[in-house]
């Protein structure tokens, strides 16, 4: 079997044979002379990854040393410099534990990503902005892991967590198979049987209060959950019915290589998962299929490995020497430089998609968080927090703001404004906060 | 926030009170890894379950046929009180689980009513094929309705299904069409994939509350061959004989009897022993070339068989499975034990698991060295003895201790290539006396050190870097040397069956048992003991009591 997917063969195999129309490039009509909006003039929409990968860097070897523009990375993250004037950077960000015994490892990601470490129930980052940006997509959000587990960051409570997608193949066949919808088609006519599920779906969404009658409460919680996810779909069939707004740098992947991750938490597989889901997640925003991801690259207590090693990044980070020469821990460092490369993989997908006189970066926040200001003590102090893109004109970039004891939330809440979500607090406990960091804000 | 979907090798725990002291430290800072969810208060409320993927199979194959395979993965449910059948009981849905739940049911119904399945799983033949049939369309769905939703369909919810039918036949002028869109409705409905449980009014205990017939015939169906109940146990329902003690009693006897006693079985010890982590085991190839995927499989299943032969066929002593020698391999298997497995299978036919028993002598018995145990609980390219511990402690023995706390200070590591500690004891013992982190290794690492003769890959060995490996230790207070010894002492510990006992229970009822049934639990683990350590015994016990089936109140 070929190696290779591409939209023909993902079709033939899904639709066995039934003739597809392919779309026509796209009319100039449809765009503004720049090509950077949409023809009504409203600007093409902003999108968002929620990129996560733990352990964090060495503390004092990752801080720029000079605060606001013109900054250089310190080691650890030398390989991000190329891409210095779209990324935004805070030190000395903390997450507030209060009084609360939190989990190692867990409370990082708890304090960037859901503002709080007390209740597993609070929403994550990514799904606060797909409330606000992601209604109007085919897919609210998409969530992908390169490490071969469904463990990931999303979730909208503690009992509604998003299951990432563990396999580039699928999502391209989930994505650009049969129902993909080119945005720049010359002809649009609906699917009758898409038509037909969405009648039924809503026939289904009207029993809602008889089935949520007689049940207890944390089970009237549950159903009420499961009935925003039949309504989520719903919405989804109904914008498949509806002739899509053209995009004009909207393409599949041409080529797209087929791949699937195998267990055993090799870093050269999550970095080829990682390079083949930017380049999905790329194509899938640049045509308008959602404005919302999560990708988890090898979780909190990262277990990436080496073929051919007994340790783990994670293992590396407790157990290794620091080096009295380097100052750091060097295979750990070894590790925190294929995290900052598959960062720039990532990103450079984004830049490949060209959009009038810009890039999809443009309009993108791709948001790095981690587990730990300093894995080897399990710290959650001096959280290493970065942007790259410009969130359509919202961010200036190429900043880097020094914070020392500040809330973590600050970070958060300054992505979401600047993403259009109306939120003016953000956090529980000691991580609330209304302070946006100003600096980054254009 | 911890890594929620799956808890893969959860939480580093600690039997509570246990305090540091200033013994050597024993520490595995690796294994520390993020917390799971912690559990909810216990409810005496019947809870709705969302299917397992098992489940979902298993029901799909009853009511369709063995040739219906799922194309898709559900959304994962995680671990909550070392059972996902506890979490199917706490998890909703998510938008994208609901169009993965929506997409396998699209292929299913498709495939149901394709031109080469109507034919027997439609009792009717459409008036007109390109057209509504209101009819043949009540028939097929009451069929499979009633199979689906575990009870019959109440009135308003067949005319809705029939409706939907019609109308998609009208519209797409296909009768097999408009019946495949109502079918696959009815699969992404609550009332399929979750079990919901009614709740009446007790008829023995006036003012208490149960489940309904029908709710106990499913509860009853999980329990024993996890999937929904048959036709004989849904009639049992429909005429009342499963509310009483007779007509339960007959039916209990009659799933317990059957075949497919054997599926619960195994549904409840792969869910136990964590079996469905093995599917994310990968081990280095370089260092374990032989530990491939279908290896993983074999090795689950060697273990799945010789728990159901030990406790079905040989109706044997739960505690013997910590002991017995006797086992099944396959020539895959013989390559990561070393041994020879003769196979004399005709040319051509796929290779066959055969009967083994380890020789007086070998250093095997007993589930715990198995391959399946000792490579599910390592890292992918070493042992590790605290997670192996800690999954004695956890999974066997259902000890519970608290999470290591944030900002630990790591004040001395060590190098762990250092030439100095070969062994994993030796170098456990070196690293630091950490005071918070002392305690919890202590009661876990003895256990996982005397696993060390088996590697990563559960191959057997007996040096670690060139130095002889140390398998002796204590575990609460007894003594032992090596692994055999360590399943001896384990078979005796109370906690061993009464772990079971809790484990069975809870996985039965979806929930962990409420305080209020303390007392019940007793008398079930005196009645465990009564009865040998008897499992077959046990589930009927428990599957017979009242208590079983009792509710709260519905809210």
């Amino acid at each position: 079997m070929s190696a290779i997917l591409n939209r023909r063969t993902v079709l033939r195999g899904m639709l066995g044979g039934t003739v597809i129309t392919v779309g026509l490039p796209m009319l100039d009509c449809f765009l503004d002379s720049n090509g950077e909006a949409m023809a009504d003039g409203a600007p093409l929409p902003k999108t968002f990854v929620s990129w996560f990968q733990g352990l964090g860097f060495a503390p004092t070897y990752w801080e720029p040393k000079k605060v606001g523009m013109g900054y250089e990375f310190g080691p650890q993250m030398k390989t991000l410099q190329t891409l210095r004037d779209k990324i935004n950077i805070a030190s000395g960000l903390k997450v507030f534990l209060d009084a609360h015994p939190a989990g190692a490892h867990s409370a990082g990601p708890a304090g960037c990503l859901q503002g709080g470490v007390s209740t597993p129930n609070l929403p994550t980052i990514d799904q606060i902005v797909a409330d606000a940006i992601g209604t109007r997509t085919r897919y609210r959000s998409i969530e992908v892991s390169c490490d071969g587990t469904q463990e990931g960051y999303s979730r909208r409570s503690a009992t509604a967590i998003n299951p990432p997608q563990t396999s580039p193949t699928a999502l391209y066949a989930d994505i650009f198979g049969s129902g993909f919808v080119d945005p720049n088609v010359a002809e649009f006519k609906p699917d009758p049987l898409v038509m037909a599920r969405k009648s039924v779906l809503s026939a289904v969404a009207a029993k809602r209060e008889k089935l949520t009658q007689f049940v207890g409460a944390s089970d009237r919680m549950r159903l009420d959950e499961y009935f925003s996810s039949l309504r989520s779909m719903e919405q989804k069939l109904q914008i498949q019915l509806e002739k899509p707004a053209p995009m004009e740098a909207c393409s599949s992947p041409k080529n797209f290589k087929k791949f699937e991750v195998q267990p055993g938490m090799l870093i050269d597989e999550a970095r080829e998962a990682n390079r083949l889901f930017a380049q999905l997640l790329a194509h899938a925003f640049s045509c308008g299929q959602t404005n919302v991801a999560h990708l988890n690259f090898g979780g909190s207590s990262s277990d990436l490995r080496e073929a051919g090693s007994q340790q783990t990044f994670h293992m590396y980070t407790h157990e290794e020497m620091v080096d009295p020469v380097l100052g750091y821990q060097k295979k750990v460092a070894w590790f925190s430089n294929q995290v900052t490369e598959a960062l720039v993989d990532f990103a450079h997908a984004f830049e490949a998609i060209k959009e009038g006189k810009g890039t999809l970066l443009d309009r993108a926040i791709i948001m790095y968080s981690t587990d730990s200001g300093y894995a080897r003590s399990h710290s959650v102090e001096n959280m290493p927090m970065m942007t790259i893109g410009g969130a359509g004109g919202a961010l200036k970039t190429g900043v880097h703001v020094s914070a020392p004891g500040d809330g973590v939330t600050r970070f958060g809440l300054t992505v979401m404004q600047a993403l259009g979500v109306p939120i003016g607090s953000w956090g529980i406990e000691s991580n609330t906060t209304t302070k946006t960091i100003t600096e980054f804000l254009a | 926030m911890t890594r929620f979907t799956l808890p893969r090798i959860a939480t580093f725990l600690v039997a509570a009170g246990v305090v540091a002291a200033a013994t050597p430290a024993v520490i595995d800072f690796a294994s520390v890894k993020a917390a799971a969810p912690a559990a909810a208060e216990a409810t005496d409320q019947a809870l709705m379950r969302r299917l397992t993927p098992q489940q979902y199979q298993r029901i799909v194959s009853d009511v369709f046929g063995v040739d219906m395979e799922i194309q898709g993965r559900f959304e994962p449910v995680p671990r909550v009180s070392g059972l996902l059948e506890v979490g199917t009981g706490k998890v909703g849905l998510t938008a994208s689980g609901f169009q993965q739940y929506y997409t396998i049911a699209q292929g299913i119904a498709a495939k149901a009513l394709d031109e080469q399945h109507r034919d027997f799983l439609v009792p009717c033949k459409p008036a007109n094929a390109q057209a509504a049939d209101a009819a043949c369309a009540q028939q097929f769905l009451t069929k499979v309705g009633e199979l689906l939703y575990r009870r019959p369909l109440a009135a308003d919810e067949m005319k809705t299904q029939v409706d939907l039918a019609s109308k998609g036949a009208n519209d797409l002028k296909n009768f097999y069409t408009g019946l495949a869109l109502s079918l696959e409705s009815m699969m992404v409905q609550p009332q399929f994939i979750y079990r919901q449980e009614t709740v009446v009014p007790s008829k023995s205990k006036p003012g208490q509350f149960e489940l309904d017939a029908y709710s106990k015939a499913t509860r009853l169906s999980f329990f024993f061959w996890d999937t929904s109940p048959d036709r004989i146990l849904m009639d049992a329902a429909k005429d009342g004989s499963l509310d009483t003690p007779a007509g339960m009693k007959k039916q209990i006897e009659r799933l317990a009897a059957s075949p497919r006693l054997e599926d619960g079985m195994r549904s409840f010890f792969v869910d136990m022993l964590q079996f469905d982590q093995l599917d994310l085991v990968g081990k280095d190839a370089t260092l374990y070339p032989n530990f491939t995927r279908n290896a993983v499989d074999d090795a689950r299943e060697q273990t799945l068989r010789t728990i159901t032969d030990h406790l079905i066929n040989q109706n044997g002593d739960y505690r013997g499975l910590f002991t017995t020698r006797k086992t099944f391999l396959t020539p895959m298997l013989g390559s990561l034990y070393r041994v020879s497995v003769r196979s004399d299978v005709p040319n051509g036919y796929p290779q066959e698991w055969t009967a083994y028993q380890y020789p007086e002598g070998d250093p095997r018995a007993g589930i715990l060295t198995h391959v399946s145990f000792v490579s599910l609980h390592s890292h992918p390219g070493r042992t590790s003895p605290t997670i192996r511990g800690k999954a004695m402690r956890e999974v066997m023995l259902c000890q519970k201790v608290p999470d290591p706390p944030g900002n630990v200070n790591f004040t001395v590591v060590q190098d762990t290539t250092n030439p100095l500690y070969k062994t994993a004891r030796e170098r456990l013992n070196a690293h630091a006396t950490e005071a918070m982190c002392t305690g919890c290794h202590k009661i876990t690492d003895p256990i996982g050190l005397a696993l060390e003769n088996f590697d990563s890959d559960g191959a057997y060995r007996t040096s670690e870097n060139g130095a002889p490996i140390d398998t002796n230790g204590t575990i609460d207070g007894k003594p032992f040397n090596n692994a055999l010894t360590l399943g001896q002492v384990v078979s005796q510990l109370p906690a061993a069956t009464s772990c079971l006992v809790n484990r069975l229970s809870a996985y039965g009822l979806g929930r962990d048992v409420p305080r209020s049934q303390g007392d019940w639990l007793k008398t079930i683990q005196a009645s465990f003991a009564t009865n040998g350590y008897r499992v077959t015994d046990l589930m009927k016990t428990l599957a017979a009591s009242p208590e079983f089936y009792q509710s709260a109140a519905p809210k």
